[in-house]
């Protein structure tokens, strides 16, 4: 009796590592396919529209908006010390250095993740893949690496979008409602946003958050127990996983990039 | 290692004492079968018996425990992925649901095999889709989208699917179950008509007994974990054994117990508003 939570504990201990196992395994196989696909691009582009293309409108949105929000509350801490013609600064840095990269990423994983999630794990539940594999096509080739490739490749793309969409926002707000200068809020932005420091450490960020991004979508639904209950179970954790693992992962890399 | 069949020609699948665990539980303890080429061997044996199982240990895609898996004389289970992808395109299979591929219509998913391993002129995958629908009736659905499907139809497709790059033998995974009356009759027939017109060796997986019987050439019946019988229809129907009556003549109960194994009746009844 007093042995069974003792076992529990240890049956869950092995059944987490042998995911993480099984997870790396995964994704060397699907790292492995990638070259392949080079000789059939029309599978990557395919999957760039649905994975990339349909996420755009959601990235757009939520962009503006949080823009906005930046541009209003940038402006009312900003004015009391009189310094609102900063506002183009902050709110540039805001969205280049965290929000684009990690908003952008958890956008993606709901929108983009859940839907892969959902979609291989439903053809590994219907026997698709078991299929696949009967006519001697592999489905990691086939299935899983264009929409690996897609997923990475869209990322950073939509992150950026995010982050130009909101400087727009913030625009607005601050300058077209707020009465911000015009010329005060993009010459103040040039000056203080670095390439180097800012863009380039944001973008490395979107390129790391969306490789893990897809590749715990795909693996998820991989990994799926093959039943609806599984398929539901598994997109529930890809999108709460991903988030757990941006959110992570971007205070390290925080603290790498700009901890000094 | 030319082992022979039954009839001294040599068999195109080679099972030797099989072995294959999930867990604790013993699906197969040592099965022995031979699938003779040009032929169509049942395999029957109630649900849960580990058929779906065995075909997939035949495919390659699952591993034994012990014994061998020898198709066309290679040995399934020690080639290498290349090989067996090789052998697999030898092999047609047709899953218990069909297996298409949702995202593509009738016409992709005969032309999927076809497209993937081939470099063929469009027009020619075209002819060849064509000539396998045609095969099996379903010519006039080739733009339709498998959810338009129904169940017989969809295994139809399937059908033309698993003969797409002419294999040398089909598996058929329960291709009769919940059919209707017609369809089944489609079904049956197009099984038998395919294997002698196209030169194949099929595998029918099944527990549709009479339909199952009516075209093999021999049959294997599958009971926990074992070969239990075996030998064409017309020897089955008259077997001595009593598991083979009951499950030919789908007898409730026999050597298959109708109850589940549980304890005494009396005892659970006694245990009152207590919980189990
Ligand atoms: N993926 C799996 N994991 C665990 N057990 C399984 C799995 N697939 C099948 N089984 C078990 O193996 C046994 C044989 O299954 P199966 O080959 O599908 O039987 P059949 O096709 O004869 O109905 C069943 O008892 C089933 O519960
Ligand atoms: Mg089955």
């Amino acid at each position: 009796m007093i042995l069974d939570p003792l076992q529990q504990l240890g049956r869950k201990g092995l059944a987490y590592f042998g995911r993480l196992g099984r997870g790396h395994l995964f994704l060397m196989q699907t790292l492995a396919a990638v070259p392949g696909l080079v000789l059939r691009p029309g599978l990557v582009i395919r999957q760039l529209y649905s994975v990339g293309v349909l996420t755009l409108l959601i990235i757009l949105v939520s962009g503006l908006f949080v823009g906005m929000v930046l541009g209003l509350q940038g402006y009312n801490t900003l004015v009391d010390f009189g310094a609102e013609e900063s506002l183009g600064v902050v709110v540039a840095l805001s969205l280049v250095r965290e929000l684009g990269p990690v908003v952008a990423a958890l956008l993606f994983a709901g929108r983009a993740g859940s839907a892969l999630t959902a979609e291989i794990g439903l053809m590994k539940a219907t026997e698709q893949l078991s299929g696949m594999e009967m006519m001697a096509v592999d489905p990691i080739r086939r299935v899983v690496a264009p929409r690996f490739v897609a997923g990475f490749i869209s990322m950073p793309l939509l992150a950026a979008i995010f982050s130009i969409v909101g400087v727009y926002g913030g625009y607005f707000v601050g300058v077209g409602l707020l009465g911000v200068d015009d010329g005060a809020f993009w010459s103040q932005m040039q000056a203080k946003v670095d390439l180097n420091d800012d863009v380039y450490n944001g973008v490395i960020k979107s390129f790391v958050f969306g490789f893990v991004a897809v590749w715990i979508a795909v693996f998820e639904g991989y990994d799926t127990v093959p039943t609806s209950e599984g398929v539901s179970r598994a997109t529930t954790r890809t999108v709460v996983h991903t988030a757990l693992a941006v959110l992570g992962l971007d205070f390290v890399l925080t603290a790498l990039m700009f901890g000094d | 290692m030319r082992e022979t069949g039954r009839n001294g020609q040599q068999a195109v699948v080679q099972v030797r004492g099989l072995g294959f665990s999930r867990g604790e539980r013993m699906i197969f303890d040592g099965v022995d079968l031979d699938i003779e080429r040009g032929k169509v061997t049942a395999i029957m044996g109630p649900s849960g018996t580990g058929k779906t199982t065995l075909l997939k240990l035949i495919g390659g895609q699952l591993r034994p425990t012990a014994g061998t898996i020898v198709v066309d004389g290679e040995n399934v289970h020690e080639l290498a992925t290349r090989d067996l992808y090789r052998l697999r395109q030898r092999m047609g299979m047709m899953f218990q649901s069909g297996a298409l591929l949702t995202d593509l219509d009738v016409y992709a998913n005969v032309a999927f095999p076809i497209r993937e391993h081939t470099d063929l002129p469009e027009t020619l995958v075209r002819d060849l889709v064509l000539m396998k629908l045609q095969a099996v009736g379903l010519r006039g659905a080739a733009g339709l989208m498998p959810a338009e499907l129904s169940g017989g139809m969809a295994r139809r497709v399937a059908m033309a699917r698993a003969i797409a790059l002419d294999p040398m033998m089909v598996l058929y995974d329960e291709p009769f179950t919940g059919q209707d009356p017609i369809s089944m009759g489609i079904l049956v027939k197009l099984i038998r008509e395919l294997n002698d017109a196209l030169g194949l060796t099929s595998i029918v997986v099944s527990h549709d007994v009479q339909e199952t019987a009516a075209i093999a050439d021999y049959a294997y019946l599958l009971s926990d974990g074992k070969v239990v019988d075996q030998g064409t229809p017309e020897m089955l129907w008259k077997s001595a054994s009593d598991w083979s009556q009951q499950f030919l003549n789908g007898e409730p109960d026999g050597p298959v117990a109708f109850h589940y194994p549980a304890r005494h009746f009396r005892d659970d009844l006694m245990q009152g508003g207590q919980s189990r």
